[in-house]
């Protein structure tokens, strides 16, 4: 066994580790031992993939694929657990690890305290164990050399989610939260197993290398499922693919459980719903790119969910006013930049979005964990106002990770979103000029809806409620993480756009076909160096449309907060649709659950209760019953009446016998 | 293979005298009764584990195999023997045996010998059934199984017992007569009873459509099948937890193994001719059961209905190797199907009986299984709940669980077969799921529901033993399924050889 393949197997499982202590042992170890064995076990993953990431990034290592053992043969094909490193998964376990790291830091004081739980309940045991657990989870899928492992990470972070979104299991909105999370993500599960199986089908394997060896020869495959209507077979396969990504990154019309997955403690809000868990679909179609670049179809599929998803989840920012779920619909929103950006062939874009989102999003809902705890778990925020001069450094959290978000010149997210916008730009699939318009009105709604909170958290007057409560900042463990989420928000564009856009960051991960190469062609047209870059920004459309949205902010909520209220009584029936969320929740409600529901009933006092059980079988009951009672009947006692019967009997034998 | 001794058979009968002596010394002294029962099945489960350990791997023949003549007259034989098909059965039904007896401890409080004597005896006739190789023999021992059953039921059941006692014996005498009919046609025409002796005969086509419908109504009843599955639910709800314990994870099995056993290698050619009726109640036995199962309001109907649409998945994955022959010419994709279906069989074992089993610890202290009657349970309990979530989770097939491999290998294979097949076996990722946990949260999350869950006790020890036994094989068995997987290869392959070998003359 070599170092880096011992290093990797720590990194896996060490998280694993930590969990089943502070989960299975929560009591024994107690809070201070639970709190030290999950982040001790978690900073060596962190270390180690720091180590590893080095490895890849700046000594260009090669790429690692190895089993770690065969979890079982049959028919022929292995299926494995193993890793296949290189640069796009050593990245992502940085990303994982540290975010997870600093997010276990904060629980320590986010969770130190919680009505809804007594004290001597191991719940805060319990709740590093879930984050354990789900960092051990995330790395088993960003690891994956094959879709096995994949599908086992996939789902096991799911559970987790599930979990988590409980976690407060007395409360009827959480418990509904999570049963709808698990569900809504197995429907995007139930496309992609039937991927996994045209992948066993056609290419008889689970392993990803072998599986992008065998891709050229099935370039023409057709299949039919439909009878007289054929489709190539690479197109189907990762559409279904995209499918269970749909579920797990949130896209129209599988997003509609990550608002209501809020109501889990933020750290994991932070964590699994921002950070790591919902990117996985992006990671999981980077990860496949030499397969999804074999269909334009798919992409362009990819491009219009992507985009759709970024403009309208968008629109239902504005109108929210729970904190927390002003920053979920924008990291929905956020979410489908980065899928749009995967449509577009720039899935070196996407992946950078996904890195440079982590830190602001985690930074984002940390800070707001923070307001929140500041506000003793008030989320409204219209109840908050100037909390600026009561808690400083969560201000400038808040501010930094809301301008990295609007894509601030100089910023993270100004680099990794402009990257995509000028991908999809320059992208000649069809939908794409569609999908860049609808891209390019998010900015401006983006930064509309992030700086009416920040506004309305921070600026203006303070509420009767910050007036007559002592408002305070957060202790160490909270801020610290804030303070370290910030810097990489504010910095990490910088040092990566120019590898990012040349193509060399992720050269041994993403395959892009040449003449869909879009990131290329945005590099030779805008790339002169980083500050050229920044100019060019400010001089560009998405810049100024950012800019007029925290305008608009402003002058509409600390200047005029009449003219929203007005607008808001004018148009109802546009008011009405996104208080309503577009209906999907209704929609699935009367289609998916009470059809079910009908359904069942149906089956079973219909079918199994009235034609089988009573028609079939007490039917077959009263027949026999019947012809019993009939026989009965004949048995009279009577010694003649049997006679007689023999006497025929016998008659009739002697004929049959005689003819 | 053989061991120095006949552990067939010391594995069938050591049960059986257990369970005879606790049935007449144990009628003054239930601790006698518990203890020695106990005793018994923990015994016989050390002594089948050389089964696993000696197993030769490399071959598809009967492995310790015990040959006696039995009625000379009509060539019946005491003919025992097992393959990679049966041993995994053979254990898991030893390894069931000792959480049966453990779950009835202490809630059994009249006849206790008679109890423990009928599961005892149950459990040697259940490893009969699976170590049989002659037909008479595995008749005898598929019968004499219904009389401790039904007396199970029947004395220690719920309070509409008799119906369901009724139920359940006639339906599965019923399949079980035509069995007979069609043994005793084979054994005119080649004049042994010998089931390897039948795999080998040739048989017409009419004949073989006859046989196979006739195995076919015996093993459709027992798995159950649609539409002959609604004794289940009723002899479930009724039967205590321990009989439905036995009742899924081992007894359903047997129909499962009926099919490997004999439909498959006896009548390759009517299989091939009728598998789309197999597999279009499969695919019944997995969607339309999904939705009934959603709406139940009694925990043991649900479980119940769930078994019906996961053993869907077992006769699903035996029957899609004619598809993938006839579509691709080679069998190639259909073994992953048939062990497939071995391991969901072995997996509904351990998860069945996990979820009844935890479904009676509610039942203990509750007295009543109405989902609607819980609520909040997590708060008085919170390490049942730990198990009873995992035992959900892997009801509803999450990988790193048991359930996950079986239905895995067997959506990927009926893709094969048909893209149909494997679209609506995999809609049980959703509807598993959904009945599944919409289950959990109405039993244990939320509020505390009422004061009879606000006095609920958690686990005690013999519970949480019991529990943690089966938590740890169902995340073994998911994590590392290739132990299991190793000893079916020959005689899979062999056995999809048979099925695809035409037979007629």
């Amino acid at each position: 066994m070599s170092n880096l393949h011992l290093i990797l197997t720590i990194i896996m499982l060490a998280p694993l580790f930590g969990a089943i202590a502070a989960g299975l042992f929560g009591r024994q170890i107690g809070r201070k031992g639970a709190h030290s064995v999950t982040i001790g076990s978690v900073a060596v993953s962190t270390v180690l993939s720091i180590y590893v990431f080095y490895h890849y990034i700046f000594n260009g290592a090669e790429t690692y694929n190895a089993a770690l053992y065969t979890w079982m043969v049959s028919d022929g094909i292995r299926f494995e657990i193993g890793f296949l490193i290189d640069s796009l998964s050593a990245t992502m376990m940085l990303v994982v690890t540290f975010v997870s790291l600093m997010v276990h830091i904060y629980t320590i004081g986010y969770m130190d305290h919680d009505e809804d739980y007594d004290h001597d309940n191991p719940y805060y045991q319990r709740f590093f164990s879930y984050l354990s657990l789900f960092t051990f989870s995330m790395l088993s899928l960003v690891m994956a050399n094959n879709f096995l492992q994949l599908f086992f990470g996939w789902e096991a972070v799911g559970l987790v989610s599930y979990l988590l979104i409980g976690f407060y299991m007395k409360r009827e909105s959480a418990v509904v939260a999570n049963l709808k999370a698990f569900l809504v993500n197995r429907v995007g599960d139930f496309g992609f197993i039937l991927g996994i199986a045209m992948v066993f089908v056609y290419f008889g394997t689970m392993d990803y290398q072998e599986f992008f060896d065998k891709l050229s020869e099935h370039e023409h495959t057709m299949m039919t499922f439909i009878p007289g209507v054929e489709w190539s077979v690479i197109t189907v396969m990762v559409i279904l693919l995209f499918i269970g990504a749909m579920g797990k990154s949130a896209q129209m019309p599988l997003h509609v459980w990550l608002p209501e997955s809020m109501e889990g403690p933020t750290p994991i809000s932070a964590l699994i719903h921002a950070a790591t868990m919902v990117t996985a679909g992006i990671f999981m179609v980077a990860r496949l790119s030499p397969a999804y670049e074999m269909s334009e179809a798919a992409l362009q599929f990819i491009l219009v969910v992507g985009a759709l998803t970024a403009f309208m989840m968008g629109l239902l920012g504005i109108i929210q006013n729970d904190i927390k779920r002003v920053v979920a619909y924008s990291t929905l929103s956020q979410l489908g930049y980065m899928t749009a950006a995967l449509g577009a062939s720039a899935y070196a874009a996407s992946m950078f979005h996904v890195l440079t989102h982590a830190f602001f999003k985690a930074l984002l809902f940390l800070a707001a964990g923070s307001v929140i705890i500041a506000m003793h778990h008030i989320q409204d925020i219209r109840q908050m106002g100037g909390l600026k001069k009561h808690m400083p450094i969560t201000y400038w959290a808040m501010l930094l990770g809301s301008l990295a978000l609007i894509g601030f010149p100089g910023f993270a997210g100004f680099f990794s979103k402009d990257s995509i916008l000028l991908a999809v730009g320059e992208s000649e699939i069809a939908g794409s000029s569609f999908a860049y318009a609808l891209l390019l009105m998010g900015v401006f709604v983006t930064a509309f809806y992030s700086f009416r909170m920040f506004f309305l958290v921070f600026h203006g007057n303070e509420s009767d409620y910050v007036k007559s409560h002592k408002i305070h900042e957060s202790p160490k463990v909270v801020t610290v993480p804030l303070i370290l989420l910030a810097i990489p928000s504010v910095l990490l564009g910088l040092f990566m756009i120019q590898p990012i856009l040349s193509g060399s960051y992720f050269a041994d991960a993403i395959y892009v076909l040449p003449a869909q190469d879009v990131l290329a062609s945005v590099y030779d047209k805008y790339y002169d160096g980083v500050v050229g870059f920044i100019l060019h920004g400010f001089m560009s459309l998405p810049v100024w449309l950012a800019f007029a949205g925290v305008a608009l902010a402003w002058f509409f909520y600390m200047k005029r907060p009449d003219i929203p209220a007005w607008i808001n009584s004018k148009c109802t029936r546009g008011n009405y649709v996104l208080q309503h969320a577009y209906g999907f929740d209704r929609l699935n409600e009367i289609v998916f659950v009470n059809g079910s529901k009908r359904l069942g009933h149906f089956f079973w006092k219909s079918v199994d209760m009235r034609i089988i059980d009573t028609g079939l079988v007490n039917g077959t009951v009263n027949k026999v019953s019947g012809l019993a009672k009939m026989m009965r009947e004949s048995q009279t006692g009577y010694m003649y009446h049997y006679a007689f019967v023999m006497i025929f009997g016998l008659l009739g034998l002697l004929i049959w016998a005689l003819w | 293979m053989s061991l120095g001794y006949p552990i067939l058979s010391t594995l069938i009968w050591l049960p059986i005298i257990v369970g005879f002596i606790v049935l007449f010394a144990g009628r003054n002294s239930p601790a006698f009764a518990k203890w020695f029962s106990l005793g018994g099945a923990i015994l016989t489960f050390i002594l089948s584990l050389p089964l696993y350990f000696a197993f030769d791997t490399t071959t598809s023949a009967m492995q310790f195999v015990e040959r006696l003549s039995w009625i000379p007259q009509y060539n019946i034989e005491y003919f025992l023997g097992v393959d990679g098909l049966s041993m995994p059965l053979i254990l898991l039904t030893t390894f069931t045996q000792i959480l049966v007896i453990a779950s009835a401890w202490s809630v059994i409080k009249v006849r206790v010998e008679q109890y423990m004597g009928a599961f005892m005896i149950m459990q040697g006739l259940m490893i009969g059934v699976f170590a049989a190789l002659d037909s008479i023999l595995f008749y005898v021992f598929w019968e004499a199984l219904l009389i401790p059953m039904f007396i199970v039921i029947g004395i220690w059941g719920g309070p509409r017992r008799v119906y369901a006692t009724m139920k359940f014996f006639l339906y599965t005498f019923l399949g079980s007569v035509f069995m007979l009919v069609a043994f005793l046609y084979m054994y005119f025409q080649s004049g042994s009873f010998s089931i390897l002796d039948f795999h080998a005969m040739p048989i017409g086509m009419t004949a073989q459509i006859l046989i196979f419908l006739a195995f076919l109504i015996a093993f459709a009843v027992k798995i159950p099948m649609f539409p002959v599955h609604t004794w289940l639910p009723d002899a479930h709800v009724e039967a205590p937890t321990a009989g439905s314990v036995v009742l899924a994870a081992i007894m359903l099995k047997m129909g499962g193994y009926g099919f490997v056993r004999f439909s498959l290698p006896i009548t390759p050619d009517a299989a091939m001719t009728l598998d789309l009726l197999v597999i279009a109640l499969s695919l019944i036995a997995i969607v339309y059961i999904g939705f009934i199962a959603l709406i139940q309001s009694d925990m043991k109907k649900l479980v119940a209905y769930s078994s019906i649409a996961h053993m869907g998945f077992v006769t699903l994955g035996m029957f899609v190797v004619y598809a993938i022959v006839r579509n691709t010419g080679s069998v190639e994709g259909a073994a992953l199907g048939m062990e497939g279906a071995m391991v969901q069989m072995i997996s509904h074992g351990f998860i069945s009986g996990a979820m009844f089993l935890a479904i009676g610890v509610l039942y203990d202290r509750m007295h009543t299984r109405e989902i609607g009657a819980y609520g909040g349970v997590v708060n008085t309990m919170p390490w049942f709940t730990f198990f009873a979530v995992l035992f959900a989770m892997a009801n509803a097939g999450l990988p790193g669980t048991s359930g996950f491999v079986g239905e895995f290998m067997v959506i990927l294979s009926a893709f094969k077969a048909n893209v149909w097949w494997g679209v609506l076996a995999a809609t049980t990722l959703i509807v598993g799921a959904a009945y599944t946990l919409w289950m959990i949260k109405r039993v244990f999350f939320g509020e505390v529901a009422n004061e009879n869950v606000a006095k609920l006790q958690d686990l005690n020890r013999r519970e949480f033993i019991i529990m943690s036994i089966l938590a740890f094989a169902i995340v073994l068995l998911g994590v590392w399924p290739n132990p299991l997987l190793e000893v079916m290869h020959a005689s899979v392959d062999n056995l999809l050889i048979q099925a695809t070998t035409s037979k007629l003359y």
